[in-house]
């Protein structure tokens, strides 16, 4: 490891002064998108379900909209956004002729994913509790979810990025990966209903399902057993990810 | 050093001893391993075979340690488009960790000293390829380097814009910093560059002092003048024709040490006719002409 905070800091200080400039068209779009599904499917659809595990159907939906709002913070951040700095703009090319090591670099851009991941998640959250849709206090125990999800998929995007030399590639990671993670992960309907016995066991893999499992059982204050599996799940995948996102950066930024 | 890439190789043993407070170029036309060469010596790329020490450390075990004294200006400006040339170079500045009081007063100075103040606070896309080209070199200054490289500082300027970076380049070399810069303009070596390494399909074929290797290699003088093979062969099969010669299509380069002497030649052999032709010094582009093998020699 060759990483050094105040180094990383700088990385993550050149991304907040460019977004400062540029966050009406940033911070929008991404923020509304949770906001419109919890409307439009929580109160719009919403409204010909009944109830749902025992809650209305905006109850069910929000928390897991929480940790969506996550993954797509993380996911915009590390692709096209990282994909630009690294191949199109060269940003990486201009930081290592500074003392700036590959591994700050990579931990300063996780730093700043992290950080939009925390505006989104958080400002959805902060909605949601206004709506009386997070039960207070007790919902509080799942922001930390924010940034455990954003990391996760952060991770996820940036091993993607560094292994891709197409940006048009991303419609497959968006349309094949994120996209089917939001529909099938239990966001929308209880998927231990849905799906036969025999194919629970693989919706164990899917990434998402964890947190949006986690931050139900958080505000509905119903955690049992199956809590500590989802922690496992998040503590292992993500920092062997990390690991083999620090192994490529180090890589394709020294050649 | 040498670097393969795949089976591709881009520098081929290539062992050079620069000098502190010299200019140096590393000259070659395009492919020849000089971004690579320059690559290497901050550590951003790693050599296949050999090493390279910079302020006597070995690069690839303190990077950290020497690239906070030197600073490179890449090939392509690295710039933030929608900032302006002072907030770049405070991003940039914070790269090096310099305190930002200390930053500012730097910023300032650089501003000043690089003809950007008249938009300093304009955003970089609204700026002439000049203006952007002087900010990528600022922002290589920004932690007064020791050492600066830069890679083809003055491809695509306009020639007040060369001008004015060439003047700079004198200025920091008189003050010190050891300068390494790539260019093909050979021009570009021989007016700025107190030693060039040239280099061709990634070897060094020659090194020295501009004067020096000019006057190694070559005659002192060149005729220049477009004629065809038959031409060439009735002026220059008498004994004693000069036989240090190169032919590009139909421009023929004649070297010697009186250039009179074979303008006078050619003169006779046409009868009087008042042929265009061309006689200039010797210069590193011939050099490099030689050095590569492209001149043909013949003895007469």
């Amino acid at each position: 490891m060759n990483l050094s905070l105040p180094y990383a800091w700088s990385v993550w200080r050149r991304n907040a002064t460019l977004y400062l400039r540029t966050w009406q068209w940033n911070l929008l779009p991404n923020f509304f998108e949770p906001v419109l599904y919890l409307t439009a499917i929580g109160i719009g659809l919403g409204a010909y379900v009944s109830r749902m595990d025992g809650q209305t159907y905006i109850e069910f939906l929000a928390p897991a909209l929480v940790c969506v709002a996550a993954m797509n913070g993380a996911s915009f951040e590390v692709t096209y956004n990282m994909f630009v700095r690294l191949n199109m703009r060269r940003t990486y090319d201009a930081m290592l002729t500074t003392p700036l090591s590959p591994d700050d670099v990579l931990a300063g851009e996780m730093l700043w994913a992290l950080t939009r991941v925390c505006l989104y998640g958080g400002g959805f959250f902060a909605v949601a509790a206004l709506f009386g849709l997070a039960p207070l206090p007790r919902s509080l125990a799942a922001v930390p979810l924010i940034p455990l999800t954003g990391l996760l998929f952060a991770a996820i995007g940036i091993v993607f990025t560094l292994h891709i030399v197409n940006i048009d590639l991303y419609s497959f990671y968006f349309t094949l990966f994120v996209t089917p993670l939001f529909l099938f992960s239990g966001v929308f309907f209880p998927l231990e209903e849905r799906l036969p016995a025999g194919w629970l066991w693989l919706a164990e893999a899917l990434p998402l399902l964890h947190p949006v499992r986690l931050a139900r059982a958080i505000f509905t204050g119903r955690l049992g057993w199956i809590a500590v599996w989802d922690l496992a799940y998040m503590a292992l995948v993500t920092p062997l990810l990390l690991g083999w996102a620090l192994r490529k950066a180090r890589r394709r930024l020294i050649a | 050093m040498s670097k393969y890439f795949g089976a591709r190789a881009a520098v081929v043993d290539l062992d050079l001893k620069i000098p502190a407070g010299l200019c140096f170029a590393m000259l070659g036309p395009n492919g020849a391993g000089k971004t690579t060469g320059l690559r290497m010596i901050y550590g951003a790329a790693r050599p296949s075979a050999g090493s390279v020490r910079v302020f006597g450390l070995d690069v690839a075990r303190n990077p950290r340690a020497v690239r906070a004294r030197l600073g490179v200006t890449l090939q392509e400006n690295v710039l933030i488009e929608e900032l302006s040339p002072v907030e770049n170079l405070r991003v940039f500045g914070r790269y090096h960790r310099l305190p930002e009081k200390r930053l500012g007063a730097r910023v300032e100075e650089l501003i000043d000293w690089l003809d950007l103040r008249s938009h300093a606070e304009v955003p970089v896309a609204a700026l002439s390829g000049g203006f952007q080209r002087r900010l990528a070199i600022a922002l290589s200054l920004v932690n007064r380097p020791e050492l600066l490289l830069l890679d083809e500082p003055t491809t695509g300027l306009d020639p007040a814009a060369r001008q004015l970076l060439w003047a700079r380049i004198r200025e920091l070399r008189a003050a010190g910093t050891s300068i390494v810069l790539t260019t093909h303009y050979m021009e570009e070596a021989e007016r700025l560059c107190d030693r060039v390494a040239i280099l061709a399909r990634g070897r060094c074929v020659c090194e020295g002092a501009p004067r020096e290797l000019i006057a190694e290699r070559l005659p002192r003088e060149a005729v220049e003048v477009d004629c065809s093979a038959q031409d060439e062969r009735r002026w220059f099969t008498a004994p004693g024709s000069p036989d240090r010669r190169i032919r590009t299509g139909e421009r023929l380069i004649v070297y010697a040490e009186r250039a009179a002497e074979v303008i006078e030649r050619i003169r006779r052999s046409d009868g009087g006719e008042l042929r265009p032709l061309v006689a200039r010094p010797t210069n590193l582009e011939d050099v490099f002409l030689d050095a590569t093998g492209t001149v043909l020699r013949e003895s007469g």
